[in-house]
């Protein structure tokens, strides 16, 4: 099993035929901060019709790379292309009617009420003109309706729990209208509870609409439950890149992590589940890192 | 692969490392890196070669600051003179003109300097700003109100002159300081007191009595208007060795103050909770810090007029090649002290026909050394 | 695909604005009325109070049937031409303190704290006194030069640290800003006689003395400012769900930002060249609208504006009626009311987040 995207069987399939599977891309994709480069030459296809997530230690350049599909921020070399045309080279407004993107925790005013926040997401489909068309209107509705928050919509957001701004930012986002949605971990300081709602409304979305879906989520067994391709980075590169199943082993969570882990099975849905081992409860009393130089010792074995 | 260092082996490596090190430093370093022990008794403390070199150059700079300013003038005076003169000897003629005439204008600026410097490094250590300073908070524009209303007042009838002008104006000037002090304190104080909100206050504080300066100048007869508007931007004209009496013993007096009572600031560069966590009661000792300051800069502007930026940029400064953690107390006085009177050789070097405050020149360098201290300090935050 | 989505809503479902805004949306409309019934009222105020007393049929008289009487040459040469150049220029740097407030998305934003109006002021100062120009509409350039030199810098500071920068960094930068420009101006005033006085009188801020004309020549200038603030408002709106979801959002953040930027210098530059450094204005402007309004940049612009000709028209009443027979000048007033204003603000246990 091999997990790299070049590697996939889907290369040969003819191009043209990918094309229209695949409209999000990453081609030889450089990212830097201030010239310290993040995302070195990275390669990788969004498959349309998918939630994709995106997992990786901190720091490895996850939310970096989704704000690059999102072109909020320029390659320093190689190109994001969407429907075959680099995203930096399109009107912000023509990107916004096709991609929307939900930052890292991102702030409001104060005294914002919901239904405000998620009109301002139908911004890229009004003129100075024309500020609140019947489209407006039911595109509004509906992205209340499909993340409940239609009874929240004349709250302010500093009302609201942390689950339910989550949502209402998402609706935001629902507004837009777009068929590529990007959510750069949206379950951030969530409860599980609250972590699963949105998930849940993520995944809603989805099967409703057909919506492609880009994530960053930080847990691993949420990402395998909701995600139906995982991409593993580490330090700027991917690591690995497939189904959960395939992408969640022990060994790539050593390699990725540095976590020592069991990978076991959850019993309906097959989807692994990560269970991280404490340096505690070690099987052995050797040092963790003495364990990392030995070839992928056996730590528990998969069911 | 060997990446995953846990906690264990991490911290197993750095264990080794610093064993490794110790034994390369042989005896008498003491156990802890970077902290050599320097120890007479009972008393102890740690042994920072900077904070004995950093102090030593800034004191040469400040010599050689005097020296040349001295020489300055209507009729100028070779170094070497001078600098016999200030050391005890030299003819009669030019003893009467440097230690009559001229040593006082630079004895001035140094003092009020000094005075300056250690008064920001005291705020910016209670505020835990690199931001913060008097001239920021209002204290020197209080100064400035108490003041400009005993010389344009106190000139309805002609200027002010005499005893009015020698004590009144500093005394209005000291007293304006410190009631913006317990305006600016009263009106931040809520439960004890916020660094930001302190800073904050002054800022609208400070917008208030810039109003009021600039309606006292309106009422004032235009030749008070006009020395108003020179005392206001700092000057050392015409400082005498009646100038240097008041400000030395304020700084005689202040200065080892406030070095006692600046123990905790290793403490206080933390927030509230962490310095209370460490045993530093933290309302208390900041307010007699922030009280020792506004006398220091009541003193200073009293002596000399507001020094623009001098409280702001010096600590920074004298931060910066000390590499201490908060600003460091003497050699802040000591740079205030050098850049004051550099300042001052440097207006009369480059305007030599008309007598520009030095304020004004401090605030054209230090105004845009805090421009930029603000910019790298929120790209730091960035990255 | 997205069809499934945009199954056409029934009619009855009714729209969520239709459900949730109509009360906001009706008392927003209300108080713009009260606005410009408070607007009307302080112009009449203005023209009807002063230092010397009149009665309600001198101002008549003075207004629709001027026979060159004492009281007729007071309304028509001093109480009109002030009341006018208040209005506007209040309504200018309200507009322009809302518009920096948005920008930097700091609570603190105002042309006098940030240091913007001494900066038009130096340049200002510097072409009249050191260049010899006299007509306003050879310095008010200089004005605006200045106001977006001071602007440009302030804004750089603001925002060099993500998601802007906080209030006391601006604050301070502000303060550096204007401890500069007025450090500069002094030393090109302090030693000419003429130049001081005429420049102590200009740097309280002052609508007093300025002939009718002044507003006429100013108008121009302030209308394409407001112009600009309209147009910047919805994607001030978008920026202030910070800059990353305004660009998802199709907003061209660097295009916004300028028009900003020319629409607060414009706003500025020409209200501090005609009136001198005015402060608060725009805070306390800015933080009343919103109080009323909501985050919302459409109305709180429209508000700002109406309550900064009021509260400037109002403030310079007042200072005219404290001080008989004397005055204190707009500048001064405001400071008082606006400083309590601030300082409230930053006392708040939560500071106001934008």
């Amino acid at each position: 099993m091999s997990p790299r995207k070049r590697q996939d069987p889907m290369d040969a399939v003819p191009d043209a035929a990918r094309a229209a599977r695949v409209r999000l891309r990453a081609e030889g994709l450089t990212l830097a901060y201030d010239g310290t480069p993040v995302v070195h030459a990275l390669d990788l296809d969004i498959e349309d019709g998918t939630v994709t997530a995106i997992i990786g230690p901190n720091g490895c350049g996850k939310s970096t790379l989704l704000r690059a599909f999102g072109r909020l921020l320029k390659p320093a070399g190689g190109q994001v292309l969407l429907d075959g045309r680099p995203v930096h080279r399109l009107p912000t407004r023509e990107v916004a009617g096709l991609v929307g993107m939900l930052p890292q925790s991102p702030v409001a005013p104060e005294g914002l009420c919901v239904a405000d926040l998620v009109a301002r997401g139908r911004h890229p489909h009004q003129t100075w003109y024309r500020r609140w068309s019947r489209e407006d209107e039911a595109a509004v509705e509906r992205a209340l309706r499909a993340t409940g928050t239609l009874d929240l919509a004349e709250r302010t957001l500093d009302e609201l729990s942390g689950g339910q701004r989550q949502r209402a930012w998402i609706a935001m986002a629902l507004a837009q209208e777009t068929e590529l949605l990007l959510l750069d971990e949206p379950t951030n300081h969530l409860d599980l509870a609250h972590q699963m709602e949105v998930l849940d409304l993520v995944l809603d979305l989805h099967r409703d609409t057909g919506r492609t879906v880009v994530l960053v989520l930080h847990d691993l067994s949420l990402a395998a439950r909701y995600a139906d391709r995982l991409v593993a980075m580490k330090d700027g590169r991917i690591a690995a890149c497939g189904t959960p199943a395939e992408v969640l082993t022990e060994k790539l969570l050593r390699e990725v992590f540095g976590l020592r882990a069991v990978v076991r099975h959850e019993e309906r849905t097959g989807a692994p589940l990560v269970i991280p081992l404490s340096r505690h409860e070690a099987p052995r009393p050797a040092p963790a890192r003495d364990a990392a130089t030995d070839a992928a010792p056996p730590l528990g074995d998969p069911v | 692969m060997g990446e995953s260092g846990t906690g264990a082996g991490m911290s197993a490596a750095v264990e080794t490392g610093t064993a490794g090190r110790r034994a390369e430093r042989g005896p008498g370093r003491g156990p802890v890196p970077g902290r050599t022990p320097l120890r007479a008794g009972p008393v102890s403390a740690v042994w920072r070669p900077r904070a004995v070199l950093v102090p030593l150059v800034l004191a040469l700079l400040l010599a050689a600051a005097i020296v040349v300013n001295t020489a300055r003038g209507t009729s100028a005076l070779p170094l070497g003179e001078v600098a016999e003169v200030l050391l005890g000897g030299g003819e009669d003629r030019s003893r009467i003109v440097v230690m009559r005439l001229r040593l006082p204008r630079s004895l001035v600026g140094a003092l009020v300097g000094a005075a300056l410097g250690l008064a920001g490094a005291v705020i910016q250590g209670i505020a835990r700003n690199p931001l913060a300073s008097p001239d920021i908070l209002g204290v020197t524009t209080g100064a400035g109100v108490g003041a400009v209303t005993v010389i344009v007042m106190g000139g309805a009838y002609g200027s002010v002159s005499g005893p009015l002008a020698d004590v009144g104006i500093p005394a209005a000037a000291v007293a304006g300081a410190l009631l913006t002090a317990v305006v600016i304190y009263l009106l931040a104080v809520r439960r004890g007191l916020n660094g930001y909100r302190v800073l904050l206050v002054g800022v609208g504080v400070n917008a208030v009595l810039a109003s009021v300066l600039s309606w006292l100048l309106i009422k004032a007869d235009i030749v008070d208007a006009g020395r108003a508007l020179i005392w206001l931007n700092g000057s050392l004209n015409g400082a005498g060795w009646d100038t240097v009496r008041p400000v030395g013993w304020a700084l005689a007096v202040l200065l080892p103050v406030a070095l006692v009572l600046s123990f905790p600031f290793g403490a206080l560069v933390f927030d509230e909770d962490t310095a209370r966590g460490l045993g530093v009661r933290m309302t208390g000792a900041r307010a007699a810090l922030l009280l020792t300051a506004v006398l220091l800069t009541a003193t200073a502007t009293a002596a000399a007029g507001p020094i623009a930026f001098v409280a702001l940029a010096c600590p920074q400064i004298a931060l910066r090649l000390a590499r201490t953690g908060h600003p460091p107390l003497l050699a802040s006085a000591l740079t205030g002290a050098a850049v004051t009177v550099w300042a001052d050789v440097l207006a009369r070097t480059a305007f030599p026909d008309i007598q520009l405050p030095v304020g004004i020149l401090t605030a054209a360098l230090g105004a845009p050394y805090l421009l930029f201290l603000i910019v790298r300090s929120g790209k730091a935050r960035t990255s | 695909m997205i069809e499934a989505l945009s199954a056409p809503v029934p009619a009855e479902a009714g729209s969520p604005r239709r459900q949730i805004a109509p009360e906001r949306s009706r008392r927003r409309w209300a108080g713009l009325l009260v606005l410009l019934a408070l607007v009307a009222l302080t112009l009449l105020l203005s023209i009807a109070f002063g230092a010397k007393p009149l009665s309600p049929a001198q101002v008549w008289h003075g207004l629709w049937q001027p026979a060159g009487t004492e009281g007729d040459i007071i309304i028509r040469s001093l109480r009109v031409p002030r009341t006018a150049l208040a209005l506007v220029a209040g309504a200018a740097l309200g507009v322009a303190g809302a518009l920096m407030q948005g920008h930097t998305r700091n609570p603190i934003a105002d042309p006098v704290l940030l240091g913007i109006s001494a900066g038009a002021g130096m340049c200002v100062v510097g072409s009249v006194f050191l260049l010899g120009i006299t007509s306003l509409y050879g310095y008010v350039w200089f004005g605006f030069a200045g106001a977006l030199g001071a602007s440009v810098l302030v804004f750089l500071v603001g925002t060099a640290a993500r998601g802007g920068a906080a209030p006391v960094t601006l604050a301070l930068a502000g303060a550096a800003a204007h401890a500069l420009f007025t450090a500069l101006t002094a030393g090109m005033v302090i030693f000419d006689r003429q130049a001081l006085d005429t420049y102590r009188f200009w740097t309280v801020g002052s609508v007093s003395g300025r002939p009718l004309e002044l507003t006429w020549q100013i108008l121009p200038f302030i209308a394409l400012g407001l112009a600009l603030a309209a147009a910047n408002a919805p994607g001030l709106n978008a920026l202030s769900l910070g800059e990353d979801v305004a660009r998802a959002l199709g907003v061209r953040v660097g295009a916004t930002r300028a028009v900003g930027m020319a629409a607060i210098t414009l706003l500025t530059g020409t209200a501090v060249a005609a009136c001198g450094p005015i402060g608060f204005v725009g805070l306390v402007a800015t933080h009343v609208a919103r109080y009323f309004t909501g985050p919302d940049y459409r109305w709180i612009l429209v508000y700002a504006g109406l309550l900064g000709a009021s509260l400037t028209t109002a403030a310079d009443t007042l200072g005219r009626l404290v001080a008989r027979p004397g005055e204190l000048q707009v500048g001064i007033m405001l400071a008082l009311i606006g400083a309590p204003v601030f300082i409230h603000l930053v006392r708040r246990r939560k500071p106001v987040r934008l």
